[in-house]
Formats: structure tokens, C-alpha cells, sequence
């Protein structure tokens, strides 16, 4: 009976998470009119919503931005992350302490201290309206230093030892020993940074004005926003599914990593 | 042994560690170099020009104009930066013990041998990955006066509508609802490794000791998911200081600036109003705020419960 009662209120829990979702994706391929009814079933399906979307904005576009922005940030900064965790964790250097603390206090500065200074600065690079300037000021990032220092701070010093006696310089130590070794913390390392800059929107709306460079999530917004919907649901609706879906099939497919990687960012910040 | 040992390792040093050293060192400066210059630049300069923009006036077009301490005397008498300071506070006090309930109750129940845990615990954790964009857009409709499924549910039922979004008394308290319906999920998680990392054995003491459930949750699990909770409401408070897209998408920091949030009013001043100096006060002060807000929370949290 205890146990009945469980579930009961936890299936009544999942479904206030998932129900909005859902109502989403089917109010979507409603006609304009059925939208505000309290039915979850449209009477006849129609693609309008869509068609209207893919009509007066270039989300197809927007969508391979974000692509591109998401891939070379991640890429980036899986790469010099893993180099600077391993100087940090596997070789003796003096400033190694001081670089560390260093980036211990990067992560405390609030981004709002830096939001304008930054943009400003990019601003003078001329780096507005294009993917140079949403990539570039991430190509680095501490939370993901954190945790991959902290993986390879568990890897014994004698393998990377015998490795070097066999001539095996430190890039190659890097990648053919250290990485295999650190799967999770860099699946960990890749989520977290992936679903913040693939979620990441003010950012975009400062820097980009020309529609050809906006990413996915900031021309969404501003299609909603800003009046290239018409004030219509339908398309606003079905906008916001095209932009959800990505990262709800992402995390369909990964729930477990998705889930631990997020809360050890939490617990690290 | 161990003067053996402290005879032994001096020679041991002796031969290896001074080319380590010297290896160890070159390739460690070559590895962080990328990582380093990269933050002097995206992060050192400025921060250092946050500081330098304070005593300025400038619309980025135009050249700096030196100001003094205008920005800041400005700032003081500015009742939309209060407002805004106002506006964060009545949604960190309402999305933050809503936050705890939810997620301590939730958590609380999937702490318990049963089929499907991780099912649940992945519902809950979805709307925590999707944009903020789409669950304000979601959000917007959910919530909208006439046609919004809500107040048609609440109407049906034979309620009153609720004027969610459009009037200045409700905007904010339903985007902390909203807010807390997003993130949830993540606390649960959290809240649940914090009572997972609770020994059985803690449980077994109080209960040989006579202790009833409630004295059980108060007396031991509370004070140990302590730490967590710290974590919980310092997270919580960080986020509300930069809700920027909800207010941005559903509001536009509306009706009557009631929804108007710290981010969104940094946004303003250097995008609509082109002031960069004055936007760069705002946010040095708003994250000065920031540190007291959370140095004042750890003190209360941490004390209270011990």
C-alpha cells in the first residue's frame, strides 16, 4: 500500500516534468486555432507551424552555427584543457600552484563582471557578427581543467615514468595513456561544456545582429521575441521543440552521463 | 627502516628527479601556455577594463570620456538598479525554499529500493538540459491570460484565471515558479547523492536509541545533508542573479519593471542606452552584492542547522 502510494505520487511528479514537453510537441503540429484548447490530441495534424518556421527565418542555418560553435569550443577546449590538467597534475614545474589558484579564482568572478569588458573587447577585434567572436573568448575553460586534473591525478606517475624511459614524449603520453585512462571525466568534461554553449544565449544576442550568423537558441528566442512569428503559437511552439529536440535526444541517449556530469559541475562550482 | 630509508631516498633524488625536473618543467609551461595566454587576454584584461570602465563614459563609438566616480553616485540614486536588487531578492525567497521542499521531497522518495529510480530521476532531470529559451517559450503559452492552458485548467475546474505574466504582482513569482520547475531536477539529484552518502549505520544508532522518524530526519539527516543544502542555496542564489532570458523572453522585464533582473538591466543600459561605463558599474556591484548575499547565507545556513 506504502509502496503503491510511492508511485503514485512519483508518476504524478514525472508527469508535471514531462507533460509541458509533450503538450509542446503535439500543440506543434495543431491547427492555430486548437492550440489554446485543453485537448493534448490535434484533431487533424498539419505541418503549417513548421512550414510557417522554416519559411520566414533561416533555421536550418542557425542550426549548423550552433553546430559549428558547440563542435570547436568543445573541441578546444577538451584539447588545451587536458594539456594544461596533465601540467598541473603529472609534471613538476615552479608557478604550478600559482597557475592552479589562479584558475581556482577565474571561477569565482561572477560573468557578470566580465560581460561587458569582454564584449567590449571583442568589439575592438572586430569580432561582431561572426563565429569567430561566440567561439573564441571559450575556447578555455576551469571547470573542465578541474575535472580532468582531478582524473589524472589518479593515474600512478610510474606508467608515465616506464612510458618515458621507452622514449615516449609527453604529447603522446597524453593522449595514448593519459586519455584512455580518463574516458568518463572527459565525457564528463565534453557534456558540461557541449549543453552550456549549445544552451548559452546572451552572449549570442550581444555580439550577433545579422541574422545569417545567429545561433539556434538566440534566433529562436528573437523569432518569439521580436515579432517574425506574428504573435502565431503554432510556429513559436514549433520553433522551440526544433530547438529542444537536439539535446533531449542527446540526453535520452546518455541520461546516465548527462545526470552525474551536471551534478559534479554543481558540486565543484 | 627508516633510517635506511632516509639514507636511501637523498641517491634516489640525486639521480632522477634533476632531469625530471628540468623536463618536467619545460613541457609544463609549453602545456599551460595556450590555457594562460588565452586567459590574460579573455580574462585578465578584462577584468582589469571592468575597472577602468567604471570611470568612464562610453558608447563604444565615440572615445572614453574620463567621469570620475559619476557611474557610481549615479548608481546610488538609480531606483531601477534597487528595483532590480529588489526584484532578484522576491525571487531568490520564493524559488529558493520552494526549490529545497520539492527537491528534498522528491529526493527523499527516490532514496528508497524501487523499480524504475533512474526512469524517474531522468524525467526530472529533463527539463534541467533543455534551452531556457524553449521552456520560457513553453512557458509563455502555458501561462498566457486568455488562451493559456493553466487558467483554461484552472477555469474548467471552476477557478479564477491567474494573471501569470501580466500583472506586476505575479510576473516574477511565476518565473520563480517557472525557474524552480527547470531546475528542480538538478537539486534532486544533488539532495540525493547527500542521502545516499549517509551511512545506514547513523539510522540504526538513532533508532536503538528510540528516536521517531521525524526526530531520525531532523536529528540525522538534516544536519548531515547540511553541506548540500549549503551548496543548494549558494547555486540557487547564483542563478537568480543571472536570470537573463526568462524576463528577456516572457516580460521583457515587465509589467511596471516588476520582472526587470539584474542581467537583464546590465543588458539595457549598454544595448539600448549605449552605456558601457555605467553597465560595467552595475555589474561589479551586482556581483558585489553577490559575495555578500552568499557570505551572509553560509554564516545563517551553516549555523542554523548545527
Amino acid at each position: 500500500m506504502k509502496k503503491f502510494l510511492l508511485y503514485i505520487v512519483l508518476i504524478l511528479g514525472a508527469v508535471a516534468f514531462a507533460y509541458p514537453f509533450v503538450w509542446m510537441m503535439l500543440a506543434s503540429f495543431k491547427p492555430e486555432l486548437e492550440i489554446g484548447g485543453l485537448t493534448l490530441l490535434p484533431s487533424s495534424w498539419t505541418l503549417d507551424s513548421y512550414r510557417l518556421v522554416f519559411e520566414s527565418i533561416p533555421i536550418v542555418r542557425a542550426f549548423l552555427n550552433s553546430l559549428i560553435v558547440v563542435v570547436a569550443v568543445t573541441g578546444s577546449v577538451l584539447l588545451f584543457s587536458s594539456m594544461i590538467a596533465y601540467a598541473l597534475s603529472k609534471l613538476n614545474w615552479r608557478g604550478r600552484e600559482t597557475v592552479f589558484n589562479t584558475i581556482l579564482f577565474t571561477m569565482m568572478v561572477p560573468g557578470m563582471v566580465m560581460l561587458i569588458p569582454l564584449y567590449t573587447l571583442v568589439v575592438r577585434f572586430g569580432w561582431t557578427d561572426s563565429l569567430v567572436g561566440l567561439i573564441v573568448p571559450f575556447l578555455m575553460n576551469a571547470t573542465a581543467v578541474l575535472i580532468l586534473r582531478q582524473s589524472f591525478l589518479t593515474i600512478p606517475g610510474d606508467i608515465l615514468e616506464a612510458a618515458r624511459i621507452d622514449g615516449c614524449g609527453e604529447l603522446r603520453i597524453l593522449f595514448t595513456i593519459i586519455w584512455p585512462l580518463s574516458i568518463p571525466a572527459i565525457v564528463t568534461a565534453g557534456i558540461i561544456v557541449f549543453i552550456g554553449n549549445w544552451n548559452e544565449v546572451l552572449w549570442p544576442i550581444m555580439v550577433i545582429r545579422k541574422e545569417e550568423w545567429m545561433t539556434m537558441p538566440q534566433m529562436v528566442a528573437l523569432f518569439s521575441v521580436g515579432g517574425g512569428s506574428f504573435g502565431k503559437l503554432g510556429p513559436q511552439l514549433a520553433a522551440a521543440f526544433m530547438l529542444g529536440l537536439p539535446i533531449i535526444a542527446l540526453f535520452l541517449f546518455f541520461q546516465r552521463y548527462f545526470i552525474s556530469s551536471m551534478a559534479s559541475s554543481g558540486l565543484k562550482g | 627502516m627508516s633510517t635506511i630509508a632516509g639514507n636511501l631516498a637523498p641517491g634516489h633524488r640525486k639521480n632522477r628527479i634533476p632531469r625530471r625536473r628540468t623536463a618536467g618543467r619545460r613541457i609544463g609551461y609549453l602545456f599551460s601556455a595556450p590555457y594562460l595566454i588565452h586567459l590574460a587576454i579573455f580574462f585578465g584584461y578584462p577584468l582589469i577594463f571592468a575597472f577602468v570602465l567604471v570611470f568612464h563614459r562610453w558608447d563604444i563609438v565615440t572615445p572614453m570620456e574620463f567621469i570620475g566616480l559619476k557611474n557610481v553616485i549615479r548608481l546610488f540614486q538609480d531606483d531601477l538598479f534597487f528595483r532590480a536588487i529588489l526584484n532578484t531578492g522576491l525571487f531568490l525567497a520564493i524559488h529558493i525554499p520552494l526549490q529545497i521542499l520539492v527537491a528534498l521531497f522528491f529526493a527523499e522518495l527516490l532514496n528508497t529500493k524501487l523499480k524504475g529510480r533512474n526512469f524517474f530521476r531522468s524525467i526530472y532531470f529533463l527539463p534541467v538540459v533543455v534551452s531556457g529559451v524553449v521552456v520560457a517559450i513553453l512557458f509563455q503559452q502555458l501561462f498566457a491570460f486568455e488562451t493559456g492552458y493553466v487558467n483554461s485548467l484552472i477555469s474548467a475546474i471552476g477557478g479564477k484565471r491567474i494573471p501569470w505574466l501580466v500583472s506586476p504582482k505575479w510576473a516574477m513569482p511565476s518565473i520563480a515558479l517557472m525557474a524552480t520547475w527547470k531546475n528542480v531536477g538538478f537539486y534532486i539529484i544533488l539532495f540525493l547523492t547527500g542521502l545516499q552518502n549517509i551511512p545506514e549505520s547513523m539510522y540504526e544508532v538513532a533508532h536503538l536509541e528510540g528516536a521517531s522518524t521525524w526526530q531520525r530526519w531532523r536529528y540525522v539527516t538534516l544536519p548531515l545533508l547540511n553541506p548540500m543544502m549549503v551548496t543548494v542555496v549558494v547555486l540557487s542564489t547564483i542563478g537568480g542573479f543571472s536570470l537573463f532570458i526568462e524576463p528577456y523572453v516572457l516580460t521583457g522585464g515587465g509589467p511596471m519593471h516588476s520582472t526587470l533582473s539584474a542581467l537583464l538591466y546590465i543588458y539595457n543600459q549598454a544595448f539600448y542606452f549605449n552605456h558601457m561605463g555605467y553597465a560595467a558599474a552595475l555589474g561589479l556591484f551586482f556581483a558585489l552584492i553577490i559575495f555578500v548575499v552568499v557570505f551572509v547565507q553560509r554564516r545563517f545556513v551553516e549555523e542554523d542547522v548545527y
